[in-house]
């Protein structure tokens, strides 16, 4: 007898769900790969900088072990560390196979894989094909599931959409609810279990650095059926990105280092063209509030001040969330040679010419730590037991999440090129856990009883009927536009309690006004409208439990700036000093005086700010409510420390 | 904010058998309006130009950054990406069509799954041993890797097949992209070993002997792949495989 082939539903065909996808389709399995659109248009494809491996192709001393240190350094000690050392282990080992699978990574003069510098670390450590590395890794993963498609393991549902997992009646998944987007269908499909791999939340914004597709809907459908959803409130923003009205471009930060100047007029609402605004009556505030960095602030410190100028002095270009980012003052060879391409991209998008006309830029909502909260084993030695079922599974059994829609691996802040690089890893790294697990559950999916599966399609067929006959008086898609410029006004940059409670209640009376929608298009055929009504209703839980975790955590870390919070570190101050400090109190006492001036004091107050705050949030649905709660994070490797912001 | 208007005129079918109709839109334009701005002004306030209630137009699309090839539709008459083509670039009134050369499936989303089964047809990918440990990948030179890049870039978005004249619905010409997909895979190390195979697929019917040379393929690529080295490259390579079966088969 032919022996019953393991079987897996894979939700998400970008770089998580292709990589798991190949892991499982060589170790026999069957799987079914479900996305929105053709895989290959996914929004990994996006990504343009890098991915990083600290492979020291350079003799500069990087290794591994300082790659961890600097991503949960960077990421404010709140990812569990195990997971990220092993995840920085694997890294040169996935360069590499993706350099096999035949990514234009570029080359050394000798013919290896070239590395460059990426923010912030002092190595040579991220990988890159030209300008589009997302694209390169998509498509080379893209091929090797084509491959096993041709033959015959690989079954591709795109078109199709998740809706939700099918849970039997011992609480373990063993399916999902599809939606076919062309016929409308509302079916069931079975597996040994199901994979998330279903990407960022970036739509919750409304305009972000995202693709239309990030709604972060299938995490949040999961997160409605009780799975724990991790750190909701940490969003990362990137402080220069194009205005668009459709979407928020990704600006390179060379601009402020070629010079850029960012200014607004001086008169709020002021309407002419920027270069008739005289010299004098223009508001450098960056040069003006930081007369030492000018507009070479850090990152954060760029970011919250537009926020400022925008929001709060209401000083935006014409009233509109945006201000210049002026790079007129250079001779045009200067720039074509040195920033070519970007004023390419800028004109692209805009039609303008920032040889002549000064850039308009704000900052963009661009990635999510926060996602889906999975478990993990580690092998008692800091690494990952890769055998373990126990890996990126959710908390719902038999349900798995990878990629952007996990939590892990970023903690409060990414460190650039980590997020490419864990989306392949988890997808890699679970593919063992997976058969194991399929080897070993009680039940396989084709024993559950066929009422389980029945019953979950009919939910969803009644649901997916009541929205078609929604004839109230509120348009969708304004909604949610409303919806994105709530959390943009409210819950982004700088977090303020009086405004996320604003935002609160703002989305609750979203909520209630989403009860009347009008179903636009009520069509059986390739009609998107209910479906988007359904990802707008997920959106709105998901911006409740992200203002809620903003409000609730009353501390400043990572990208969660709440200046009520800070803790004023001595700007003299040096985290060594608190390496010392622990070393001292391990031993007894610590003398006062061993300490500058007011570092004792602030040692102190970061060390009961830890024993408070540094826990990862979790959100649950319970009886129709979001619960916020905290768990421990695994420090065990090394000791949380202040992260000098500079 | 001072706007005017500007009208877009759409041709829309609603199913793949159903007859295509054209429809008007007024809809507000504000600086740097791209194509799927207006589309989505539409679908927040579904009415054409007459005050007629309708349906939100559907179209494809997802980065808006033009590198998925997902918005492709033919604007003005042009094959091209929406996310990248300008309201005030435009000339008026503007006309939206799905592309010709793919089954419609619904107004301006069109169905390009053919040119995903022509890559499982050019076997285009590389067989690898295994996704396991087996150290670095191999040493290729700069300029080679450069060149590769260069196709590798090409993302299924059809603009050189829409603009193809040998292109059509009802035959299996394989087109330009497909072309320049077995050159990237032969012109890898590793993927070489599989050379063969590729060619046997564009020598037969729909292969690169029925590519009339019209060049259109190459002006229209919004990724600059160069189609027309590729065509002749793999002409080439295809001829020295045909010597070669003759000699050794
Ligand atoms: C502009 C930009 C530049 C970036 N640059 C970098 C960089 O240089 N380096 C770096 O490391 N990171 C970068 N990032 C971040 C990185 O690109 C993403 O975090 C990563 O690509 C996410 O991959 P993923 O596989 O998790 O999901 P995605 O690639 O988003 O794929 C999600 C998949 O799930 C499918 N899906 C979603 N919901 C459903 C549903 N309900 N039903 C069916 N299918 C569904 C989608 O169709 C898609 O196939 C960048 C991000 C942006 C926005
Ligand atoms: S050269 Fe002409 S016939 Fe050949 S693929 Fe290009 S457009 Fe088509
Ligand atoms: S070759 Fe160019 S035009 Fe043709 S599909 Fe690829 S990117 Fe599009
Ligand atoms: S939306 Fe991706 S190319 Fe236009």
């Amino acid at each position: 007898m032919e022996k019953r082939p393991n079987s897996f539903v894979v939700i998400g065909g970008g770089l998580a769900g292709l990589a798991c996808t190949m892991k499982l389709c060589e170790a026999k399995a069957k799987v079914t790969l479900v996305s929105y659109q053709a895989v290959k248009r996914s929004h990994s494809v996006c990504a343009q900088g890098g991915i990083n491996a600290a492979i020291n192709s350079k003799g500069e001393g990087d290794s591994p072990e300082i790659h961890f240190y600097d991503t949960v350094k960077g990421g404010d000690f709140l990812a569990n560390q195990p997971l990220v050392r092993d995840m920085c282990y694997q890294a040169p080992a996935i360069i590499h196979l993706m350099d096999r699978l035949g990514v234009a990574f570029n080359r050394s003069p000798e013919g290896h894989l070239e590395f460059r510098r990426f923010g912030g670390t002092l190595y040579s450590r991220t990988a890159f094909a030209g300008a589009t590395t997302g694209q390169q890794l998509l498509y080379a993963l893209d091929e090797q599931v084509r491959r096993y498609e041709h033959d015959g393991q690989v079954t591709k549902l795109e078109w199709h959409e998740y809706l939700e997992a099918v849970i039997d009646h011992d609480g373990v998944c063993k399916g999902a609810v599809l939606h076919d987007l062309r016929t409308g269908e509302i079916f069931t499909v079975g597996g040994d279990a199901v994979v998330l791999a279903t990407g960022g939340p970036s739509q919750v914004y409304g305009r972000s650095t995202g693709s239309t597709v990030c709604t972060g809907a299938a995490a949040t459908s999961a997160y409605l059926q009780g799975a724990k959803y991790g750190n909701p409130e940490f969003i990362q923003i990137h402080p220069t990105a194009i205005p668009g009205h459709d979407k928020l471009r990704l600006m390179s930060e060379s601009a402020r280092g070629e010079g850029g100047r960012i200014w607004v007029p001086k008169k709020p609402g002021d309407s002419r063209p920027p270069r008739e605004v005289p010299e004098n009556e223009r508001y450098y505030f960056l040069e003006e509030n930081y007369p030492l960095f000018g507009n070479l602030v850090p990152r954060d410190v760029a970011s919250r001040e537009i926020y400022d100028v925008v929001f709060n002095k209401k000083m935006g270009i014409v009233g509109e969330p945006m201000v210049y980012l002026d790079l007129t003052h250079h001779p045009k060879e200067y720039l074509d040679n040195r920033l070519g391409g970007i004023i390419d991209i800028y004109e692209k998008f805009t039609g303008d010419d920032p040889r002549n006309v000064p850039m308009k830029i704000f900052p963009a909502v661009h990635y999510s730590m926060g996602g889906l909260w999975t478990d993990f084993k580690d092998d008692g030695h800091g690494l990952i037991d890769h055998q373990s079922p126990r890996n990126q599974m959710t908390s719902i059994p038999g349900l798995y999440a990878a990629g952007e829609a996990d939590f892990q691996y970023h903690g409060a802040n990414r460190l650039g090129a980590n997020s490419l690089l864990s989306c392949i890893y988890t997808g890699l790294m679970m593919g063992p856990g997976l058969i194991q697990y399929a080897k070993n559950q009680k039940k396989v999916f084709e024993n559950v009883e066929p009422q389980v599966f029945e019953k979950a399609a009919h939910k969803w067929k009644d649901r997916f009927s009541k929205i078609k006959s929604m004839q109230g008086s509120e348009n969708p898609y304004d909604l949610h536009r409303e919806l994105g410029d709530t959390m943009m006004e409210n819950v982004l940059i700088v977090r303020d309690n009086t405004k996320l409670n604003k935002a609160l209640s703002m989305i609750d009376d979203i909520e209630t006004r989403s009860h009347d929608i009008r179903c636009l298009d009520t069509t059986h055929w390739a009609n998107p409208t209910p479906s988007f009504i359904n990802q707008l209703n997920c959106m709105i839980h998901l911006s409740r439990i992200i203002a809620m975790g903003a409000l609730m955590r009353n501390e400043f870390r990572g990208a969660h700036y709440k200046p009520e919070f800070d803790l004023k570190q001595p700007s003299d101050f040096d985290p060594h000093e608190y390496v010392d400090y622990m070393e001292q109190k391990n031993y007894g006492e610590v003398p006062e005086e061993s300490f500058p001036d007011g570092h004792l004091a602030y040692m102190k107050r970061f060390e009961a700010n830890n024993e408070r705050w540094l826990k990862t949030t979790i959100a649950h649905y319970d009886e129709g409510k979001p619960n916020i709660s905290y768990e421990p994070v695994d420090t065990s490797i090394v000791p949380p420390r202040p992260r000098k912001y500079d | 904010m001072t706007t005017k208007n500007i009208t877009i005129k759409i041709k829309r079918q609603d199913a793949p058998d159903s007859k295509p109709y054209w429809q008007e839109f007024n809809v507000p334009f504000k600086d740097h309006s791209n194509i799927i701005s207006c589309l989505q002004d539409i679908q927040r306030s579904p009415e054409t130009s007459n005050g007629v209630s309708i349906n939100p137009v559907v179209w494809e699309c997802n980065c808006l950054e033009e590198v998925c090839g997902a918005c492709t539709m033919v604007i003005n008459g042009r094959v091209r990406q929406a996310c990248t083509a300008l309201v005030d670039k435009l000339s008026h009134p503007i006309t939206l069509e799905p592309m010709s050369k793919f089954p419609v499936v619904r107004d301006l989303h069109v169905d390009r799954s053919r040119m995903f089964e022509n890559l499982k047809k050019v076997k285009a990918w590389i067989n690898i041993d295994g996704t396991h440990d087996i150290g670095e990948g191999p040493v290729l030179p700069e300029n080679e890797r450069a060149k590769r890049y260069v196709l590798s870039e090409c993302m299924t978005c059809g603009c050189c097949l829409e603009a193809c004249p040998q292109f059509s619905k009802d035959n299996n010409f394989l087109g330009a992209a497909t072309f320049s997909q077995v050159r990237l895979f032969n012109a890898h190390p590793t993927g070489k070993y599989n050379q063969e195979e590729r060619l046997e697929a564009v020598m037969g019917e729909g292969g690169i002997a029925d590519c009339g040379n019209a060049q259109v393929c190459v002006e229209v690529c919004p990724k600059h792949i160069p189609l027309t080295e590729s065509i002749a490259e793999i002409g080439g390579q295809t001829t020295l495989q045909i010597i070669k079966n003759l000699l050794f088969k």
